[in-house]
């Protein structure tokens, strides 16, 4: 830990050059101060991002970074981290980078298990290219691509993650700074990848996408936040609860609320929570739907390595060469 | 060498080159037969090219024309560079076998048939409406009959073995037939017998009978008139050999050139014929260093490839034409970031799917063009399963020194096909070990050494965090910038650095004539074929020039002025004349004629020969 570091250590020199009232800044600033919390060298992060406005966001941090192409961050990051475990390493990316183009990257890095933390900055649309719907939007959102409205049903990028068996799974909102740092020390603490959802505003394309669940006036009543260990209770009087009954979340006074446990070996409840907003009655989760611990892909890959050094030893180019049945011609 | 029969009494023959084809159905065995036959001519000392040649599919319909797998292998007391045009003998375990590659044989050739496969049924699979064997269409051809099936199921009564597996050991017996005929030794196929079914003994057992009834059996049952001997080749250089085919050759050659530069080697790779058995190669050689990581498509293992190099390891992807159309947009990436990448792509019949077991080279406008923008990235091209070795590390000291991403292409020719390769001294190796930035003074991302290269500074490093992208770079801070004037300079700046690795190449020989009416240009695995037709016709009292090119971006210099001594350039290639065409744009004094056949094989000498001699006319 190195406690001297600030947020302003992980600010870069470059312009932010996101739209004015952006959820982008918001967020920006949570993981310039949450990476000064963490305390790991800024020399020893890499920020890898794919394209959209959301993936401009390596420019923007004093630390490495990478600006790759559209979708493909999460292979880019993959072959980084692999290559030098030692690295803090971070993605982000957006609805259409991470669950168009690069859905299939996002599900295999995730199947994985890499140490890395995922920034999914969804705002339900195509921001970079002018507001066409995205993977994530609501079927019926009238764009220029979909004038009558979308026909698309959408994804939801919880239920994705877990059934890709992601192990750390969360969801936080870009109007919630305390919340979001909050989610992004325990993804940064969990080994293995950690996937957090991010409602973000597009005030150009989008605005508004999540205001009737996370505006500051209805939030508390709208959504329910799992925090491991802690009763499923909301509303803004701490009046309502949540049940687990089987599969099933029931409504329930607060004293009856069951409590979350995120560490689950089944996702199954976790699946079930990533559904509830869905339902009109419900609340919508928010915080930690899942945190297990399992093998991590680098940890894996440098065992074998070292493993087959400690019982071949370390090969050199003669042994290389000069190996199988040879011959002399004299 | 030591034989476990003696050859009684029957002559002993010399022959100098022989041209052998197994041939029987995808099940048979044929490549492990040919594989056996040629590891046993290696030790016997031959010189030796071979010629594997299957279905895309693991088991077509059994014995079905489709299913027909064959393996060719050229071995010979002289120095030689092709498994042949055509083969002296045809070994068909079935009629489909024999209906498939008879077309080939040369006039005269040996046949040697399994009869045991030639039922009616056998001949109806194989769209035989008579025996072959039977009407005649084999007259001009030396036939030999032996019912393969019972003979081994005779050699093998007390086996104990199902007759299933019984028949399984036909390949063996053949093969033990074959040894028998050409005086090869059969220990070392015995040796790899008892380690490959080391858990299974009575498997061992099994086969190594069967071996040893096929080679007793050209005695006993007086099936031919002789043996023949092929003497250990004495054209060869002095050295150390060892017998090894294009793929793993290759694979050596890439840890070797991660080790020449001293860094650890990532390789993202996605299977794909015939490029697989490189990234199977590299994942049996953990121990010295090397990581490898199957990705979930082409585009990830570029991709995992690049953030290796990003953080400092030298990266590489292997594939081919199909995954290298998907590595398009990544190999973009990576020249604008100026990464050093590696990309080996082992060209296969095209487009899309094509002939995904079949040798072709039309990958090469793809390498060398085929992306968007002003994108150069170098591109080299190995002649010979050796030189598959020698150009992986050349395609790794060009990606390290110039700080970017390099194709290397190969076919599935080279692939599969083996040959004797001479060891390299490891001190005769080059050396070019990278040194990472490290100094944190007036830190410029995009500044330039004078090979063009930017420095390379990997995360981790203090002081020298930095971002990267595939935005158009700010030339020496790699901001992003989107200004008109510095995007045509920076566009220039990745044309000049990659066009300036000319300075650290060699113009190639030319061999043969030095000047005159014709000069054949060859590039890739069409070296052998090239080379043969060029002696043929000096066995004619013809000599021509011959030059083989191994960079084809940016050209070698000193290209003009050899172009400059022959009336026309033949520029033969397995495609319908790509770098003729690419050759043209470049060289607009010369002549250049182009050869080009696309039947997914290697181009044939004699054919080569021909086209020569119609342009001496
Ligand atoms: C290969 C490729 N296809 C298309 C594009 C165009 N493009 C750029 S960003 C983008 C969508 C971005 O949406 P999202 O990931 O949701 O990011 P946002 O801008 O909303 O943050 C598209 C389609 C591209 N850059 N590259
Ligand atoms: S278009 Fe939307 S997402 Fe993009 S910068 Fe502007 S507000 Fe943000
Ligand atoms: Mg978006």
């Amino acid at each position: 830990m190195n406690d001297t570091l600030t947020k302003k250590d992980f600010k870069s020199d470059q312009e932010v050059r996101w739209c004015p009232g952006c959820g982008d800044y918001a967020i920006l600033n949570v993981v310039q101060k949450a990476c000064a919390t963490i305390g790991k060298p800024k020399d020893e992060v890499v920020f890898v991002s794919g394209i959209g406005c959301s993936s401009r966001f390596p420019y923007y941090m004093d630390t490495y970074g990478f600006h790759t192409i559209h979708g493909r961050a999460p292979a880019v990051a993959t072959g980084v981290k692999t290559a030098n475990p030692d690295l803090s390493v971070w993605v982000v990316t957006g609805d259409g980078d991470a669950l168009s183009i690069g859905g299939n990257h996002l599900a295999h890095i995730l199947r994985r298990n890499l140490d890395i933390n995922i920034l999914l900055f969804n705002n339900e649309i195509y921001g970079l290219t002018k507001g066409q719907y995205s993977p994530t939007s609501p079927s019926g959102t009238r764009t220029k691509t979909s004038p009558m409205g979308s026909v698309d049903r959408p994804f939801n990028p919880i239920s994705f993650a877990l059934g890709c068996n992601a192990t750390f799974v969360a969801r936080t909102a870009d109007n919630n700074l305390k919340h979001m740092s909050t989610v992004l020390e325990a993804a940064a603490a969990h080994k293995g990848t950690s996937f957090i959802e991010i409602y973000q505003n597009c005030v150009i394309f989008n605005d508004g996408a999540f205001e009737d669940v996370i505006n500051k006036k209805v939030r508390d009543d709208r959504t329910v936040d799992l925090e491991p260990g802690q009763p499923m209770i909301y509303g803004k009087q701490g009046d309502k609860g949540l049940r687990a009954d089987g599969f099933n979340m029931t409504r329930c006074a607060p004293e009856e609320a069951s409590v979350w446990n995120p560490g689950a070996r089944s996702a199954a409840a976790a699946f079930t929570m990533s559904t509830l907003d869905q339902e009109p009655a419900m609340p919508n989760p928010i915080g930690i739907f899942r945190c297990v611990e399992d093998l991590v892909f680098e940890d894996e890959v440098a065992s074998q390595v070292s493993s087959a050094i400690a019982s071949k030893g370390r090969g050199s180019l003669q042994d290389l060469i000069y190996a199988g049945e040879t011959w002399k011609i004299e | 060498m030591t034989f476990t029969t003696s050859s009684g009494e029957l002559p002993l023959e010399l022959a100098e080159t022989v041209v052998i084809r197994f041939a029987g159905d995808s099940g048979d065995g044929m490549q492990l037969t040919g594989n056996q036959f040629t590891t046993a001519s290696a030790l016997v000392g031959n010189d030796l090219a071979t010629l594997p040649d299957y279905p895309a599919e693991i088991r077509a319909p059994a014995g079905t024309r489709a299913g027909v797998s064959g393996f060719q292998l050229a071995f010979s007391s002289k120095d030689i560079h092709t498994p042949g045009d055509a083969p002296d003998v045809l070994v068909a375990m079935n009629p489909a076998a024999l209906a498939v590659n008879i077309k080939q044989l040369k006039p005269g050739g040996l046949v040697i048939a399994n009869t045991g496969s030639f039922s009616q049924q056998d001949l109806l699979k194989a769209q035989c409406e008579t025996n072959p064997l039977a009407d005649g269409s084999l007259d001009g051809f030396r036939v030999i009959e032996i019912d393969i099936n019972k003979r081994v199921k005779e050699a093998l009564a007390d086996s104990g073995l199902s007759s299933k597996d019984v028949q399984r050991c036909k390949n063996f017996y053949t093969l033990g037939l074959m040894y028998w005929l050409y005086s090869r030794p059969m220990e070392p196929t015995q040796a790899w017998l008892k380690e490959k079914f080391a858990k299974r003994p009575e498997l061992a057992e099994a086969n190594i009978a069967a071996l040893k009834a096929g080679f007793n059996a050209g005695d006993i049952h007086q099936l031919f008139q002789g043996r023949y001997e092929v003497k250990p080749c004495t054209d060869l250089d002095p050295g150390t050999y060892r017998n090894i085919m294009g793929n793993p050759a290759l694979g050596l050659g890439l840890i070797a050139g991660a080790e020449l530069a001293g860094l650890e080697l990532v390789l993202g790779s996605y299977p794909i014929t015939p490029a697989t058995t490189i990234l199977e190669t590299l994942a049996g050689f953990k121990n010295y260093g090397v990581t490898t990581i199957q990705l979930e498509d082409e585009i990830a293992a570029v991709c995992a490839a690049i953030g290796a190099s990003f953080a400092g390891k030298l990266g590489m992807t292997t594939t081919s034409g199909p995954g290298l159309a998907l590595k398009g947009e990544a190999l973009g990436l990576a020249l604008m970031t100026e990464l050093p990448l590696v990309v080996v792509n082992v060209q296969r019949g095209g487009p899309s799917t094509g002939l995904p077991t079949k040798t072709e080279q039309a990958d090469l406008n793809q390498a060398i063009f085929g992306r968007n923008g002003e994108s150069p990235i170098p591109v080299l091209a190995c002649a010979t399963v050796a030189d598959a070795f020698e150009c992986a590390i050349e395609a790794c000291r060009i990606a390290v020194e110039y700080m970017t991403p390099v194709i290397l292409l190969t076919d599935g020719f080279i692939a599969n096909g083996s040959e004797p390769w001479k060891l390299p001294r490891v001190e005769d190796l080059p050396r070019f070990e990278v040194k990472f930035h490290t100094d944190t003074e007036n830190f410029l991302p995009y500044s330039r050494d004078d090979k063009g290269a930017r420095p390379w500074a990997k995360p981790g490093t203090k002081g020298l965090a930095h971002r990267i992208g595939g935005l158009e770079k700010e030339h020496l801070t790699g901001n992003v910038c989107y200004d008109t004037d510095n995007h045509e300079f920076m566009v220039h700046q990745r044309r000049d650095k990659v066009m300036g690795i000319r300075d650290s190449i060699a113009t190639p020989e030319v061999k043969g004539a030095q000047e005159g009416p014709v000069l054949v240009l060859g590039w890739g695995s069409t070296y052998g074929a090239i080379t043969e037709a060029c002696n043929l016709l000096k066995q004619d009292g013809t000599e021509v020039g011959q030059m083989h090119m191994r960079h084809l971006w940016p050209m070698p210099a000193g290209l003009e002025e050899i172009f400059g001594r022959f009336e026309r350039v033949l520029v033969c290639e397995i495609n319908m004349g790509q770098l003729a065409g690419i050759l043209r744009s470049q060289y607009q004094h010369t002549e250049f004629v182009s050869h080009g056949r696309v039947l997914g094989m290697p181009l044939q000498s004699h054919e080569i020969a021909s086209k020569i001699k119609s342009l001496l006319k």
